[in-house]
């Protein structure tokens, strides 16, 4: 009897084992399939190399060129890296290198409260209130843009950076920096030339995990940039990314139309860009890893 | 009796125990002595099976305890270990209180009855010599105990499910002086209700407590005889010099 | 100093925290009465209370609880006392898998939750238990959003349940085997009570990630106006979320749902905290008590 109940719970546990393969398998497929009914050269050519590169998937005749949504999923993105990458690793090396530990018992729980503000919340903060600030201070043309969209992500994306930065360089061996000091360095010199460049690898991931979640943010993006799929390169000009197209326009969209298709398209790529973005960074940084202990030894 | 022929064992591909041959008698205590790795404990951990839990394993060859070969394919490894109970080098109980860590090898062997599972909790701790000293807080934390109380604990807990051997692997060997002492006498009185195989390297210990020893070297059986024998006129060389220490 | 230049960035972070805080309390606290979260709204959602998206975000959450949690401490429970410790190329494929799912945009998961749970398992039960052209179980309802948020937080119920498990010693399931326990019965009664407080801040955790997510219920249940509240899994339930996503971006005068909206962010943003702060408190609780 024990036995039959111990051979059924292993059972039990193997599936619960099994669901997250078979559901992310499942996810692929399911996202994909509502879109590879239409998908053809016509279609793909419409998606990305039709002239002008327009997205109004509601006027008369349709057209459903990806291209200024890309676009618009770029711009934010880049913004929100360069915003948010230099500030947390400077803060991560500040933190595990100057500060008291004390100190760094106060910051990291502060810097991960950051990272507790749902996106929506973020968003609206964005749409209310920084567009605002940022207007009054720049004198922006448009009150929502990438700049206002991208920081605002860039705010999200801070605890991230910070975090798994931080982490990396707190892990660095004491050894490596004693070494530097009884050669004379700085506690700066050691830091930057030293403890930062064998954090490399965590440093790394912190970023590809960060482009992973500015890829796929939707809130702050949907309310903050300004709903407009135009193709520009201006950092001013309102925009539109992938994900917040399908929040925007999937309540609406007809069944089985060739814009139903070219959402759940769009669905399909943002899964295969942070799929691949995240298995990408992970092997990167297990190479990374073995270099580094490779050279210690 | 504890019957063992030309037992092997392997970690992969790596054998760790050669062609062991050996008779351990009822109701006495045998020693098993040797250098590090020699391959003593994963003897012991084989007897009660516990090495399957390590993946990659595999034991081959005789172990049989009344007639019954343990490495059988029909055993069940469970009921094995309610028969033949185990002390570890470092003790072991759970964060529970010691009345439930008494109780544990109970309550899974389905007793439910509290005045017999309050009856065989306080006639293992007896046994085990700790009663006095724990009768009046049963119900505390068992992790509030000395290093050598938590050890004596740890054998009434394998006591409380009657085994009919009792596996101790070097359990003295993480105690002070006078603990050790206390779990020697213990080893002695035990060991007229219980078979017991214990591994030490600590060689006077085996000399005070056991009454056979046997002597192992790297996965071999060397010598096997009454103590008396192995420490005053051991008829290997190798044994010999273990002995007066030309080696460790 | 150049490490002082450092510091001007842990500052600015801080900076940006006490603004986004501060603007929202300022602004939204008075706005937090009695009547606020225990009337619903009226005059077309400019006035009066916001019960019904407490209660829809409530009842939310709490189903996608009972998804998540089981799902995810089984699943780390397979992982970790069912798998060889060394590693073997299931155990890394599923990891990985958790990984992945962790990784996926939050609106994909939207997604998936229309195509799969929605339009393929809900449409299937209508087809088997439904007079044709009946839709009950094929369309937006707590059940659908619940399990859509569970997939959302399984990573993170499945990596704090390991690390929870990984502090029961080793030493302590050998004890359990060798009395004779089966290996179910060791998780049973050695390893999950030991590991119960982590287990339970991963639980918090997801559940304070989940209350706050908004892109998965976008077309999986949530909705703007109800007139009643949720009384089935069917039902579909208006949000907290979602609620200050439309009255932000729909909404006819902002200047005059303003004061509602900044009620609205303040309870959901206080709510995350609260929940936030109480995984905090159970996990630093539980090293110090280990440290012991």
């Amino acid at each position: 009897m024990r036995k039959a109940v111990n051979r059924m719970m292993t059972a039990v546990f193997s599936l619960a084992g099994w669901t997250a393969i078979i559901f992310i398998f499942l996810i692929f497929l399911f996202t994909f399939k509502e879109t590879a009914g239409v998908l053809n050269a016509h279609t793909l050519r419409a998606f990305f190399l039709v002239d002008p590169p327009v997205w109004q998937p509601t006027s008369d005749v349709p057209k459903l060129s990806l291209l200024p949504i890309i676009l618009g999923t770029l711009k934010a993105t880049v913004v929100s890296l360069l915003f948010a990458c230099p500030i947390g690793v400077s803060a991560a090396l500040f933190s595990s290198e100057f500060a008291p530990p004390r100190l760094r018992e106060v910051i990291k729980p502060l810097i991960e409260l950051l990272a507790g503000i749902p996106s929506v919340v973020m968003g609206f903060f964005a749409l209310m209130v920084l567009a605002t600030w940022l207007q009054d201070a720049f004198g922006f043309t448009y009150r929502l843009n990438a700049v206002n969209a991208g920081v605002a992500l860039g705010f999200a994306l801070v605890p991230i950076v910070y975090t798994i930065s931080e982490d990396g360089l707190a892990a660095v061996p004491r050894a490596h920096r004693e070494a530097s000091y009884a050669l004379g360095a700085t506690k700066f010199q050691t830091a930057w030339k030293v403890v930062l460049p064998a954090a490399a690898p965590a440093v790394f991931a912190s970023f590809v995990l960060a482009f992973g979640r500015a890829i796929g943010e939707t809130m702050i993006l949907l309310m903050a940039g300004g709903n407009a799929a135009i193709t520009s390169l201006s950092l001013l000009d309102p925009l539109r990314t992938l994900s917040a197209t399908i929040a925007a326009e999937m309540g609406e969209v007809v069944v089985g139309s060739e814009h139903y298709a070219a959402l759940f398209f769009m669905g399909t790529l943002l899964f295969v860009i942070t799929f691949i973005s995240n298995s990408g960074g992970q092997w990167v940084i297990k190479r990374m890893q073995r270099r580094l202990q490779g050279t210690a030894r | 009796m504890i019957d063992v022929r030309n037992f092997n064992f392997f970690y992969g591909e790596h054998q760790v125990l050669h062609g062991i041959n050996l008779e351990i008698p009822d109701r006495q205590v045998t020693a098993l002595i040797g250098p590090s790795g020699c391959g003593k404990s994963t003897f012991l951990r084989s007897i009660n099976r516990m090495n399957d839990i390590i993946p990659g394993t595999r034991g081959e060859g005789l172990i049989a305890i009344n007639g019954e070969n343990v490495y059988a394919p029909s055993v069940d490894v469970v009921s094995l270990r309610r028969r033949v109970g185990m002390v570890f080098q470092k003790s072991n109980p759970f964060p529970k209180s010691i009345y439930e860590n008494v109780a544990y090898g109970l309550r899974i062997g389905g007793m439910t009855d509290k005045r017999r599972i309050d009856a065989t909790v306080e006639r293992s701790l007896r046994r085990a010599a700790i009663w006095d000293e724990v009768k009046d807080r049963l119900n505390s934390s068992a992790l509030a105990l000395s290093g050598g109380q938590q050890q004596r604990l740890c054998i009434a807990r394998a006591l409380a499910v009657d085994p009919d051997i009792l596996l101790m692997d070097e359990p003295a060997s993480a105690l002070d002086p006078i603990a050790t002492q206390k779990i020697e006498e213990l080893v002695y009185e035990l060991k007229s209700n219980y078979t017991i195989v214990i591994v030490t390297h600590n060689m006077q210990q085996a000399a005070r407590v056991s009454d056979r020893t046997a002597f192992f070297m790297l996965g071999k059986l060397v010598e096997y005889d009454v103590t008396k024998t192995i420490f005053m006129t051991p008829k290997e060389k190798l044994t010999e010099d273990y002995i007066t220490g030309r080696f460790g | 100093m150049k490490s002082a230049a450092l510091g001007v960035s842990v500052l600015l972070i801080l900076a940006i925290l006490l603004v986004i805080i501060g603007n929202i309390a300022i602004h939204g606290a008075k706005q937090v009465t009695w009547e606020f979260i225990s009337q619903p709204p009226r005059d077309g959602l400019m006035a009066g209370g916001i019960l019904p998206a407490i209660v829809g975000t409530a009842a939310l959450v709490m189903l996608m609880s009972i998804v998540a949690v089981p799902l995810g401490v089984a699943t780390a429970i397979y992982l970790h006392e069912y798998t060889p410790a060394g590693g073997s190329w299931i155990a890394t494929i599923m990891r990985s898998a958790v990984a992945n799912l962790a990784g996926v945009p939050s609106i994909v998961f939207g997604l998936f939750g229309l195509g799969f749970f929605i339009n393929f398992i809900g449409r299937n039960i209508d087809r088997a238990t439904q007079p044709p052209g009946e839709v009950l179980w094929g369309q937006g309802s707590l059940l659908w959003a619940a399990c859509t948020l569970a997939l959302l937080t399984l990573p993170t119920v499945i990596v704090a349940t390991e690390e929870a498990l990984r502090t029961v010693p080793q030493d302590l399931r050998e004890a359990s085997l060798a009395l004779g326990a089966t290996q179910w019965e060791t998780i049973r009664r050695v390893v999950l009570p030991g590991s119960l407080p982590g287990i339970l801040t991963g639980a918090i955790l997801g559940i304070s990630r989940g209350a706050g997510e908004v892109a998965p219920i976008l077309f999986t249940g949530a909705a703007y106006y109800l007139p009643f509240l949720p009384g089935d899994v069917t039902d579909q339930f208006m949000h907290l979320g979602y609620h200050v996503l439309i009255l932000s971006t729909q909404s006819p005068d902002v200047e005059a749902t303003k004061p509602l909206l900044y009620g609205t962010v303040f309870v959901l943003l206080a709510l995350t905290f609260l929940l936030n702060l109480a995984g905090v408190v159970i996990r630093t609780r539980t090293r110090s008590r280990l440290a012991r």
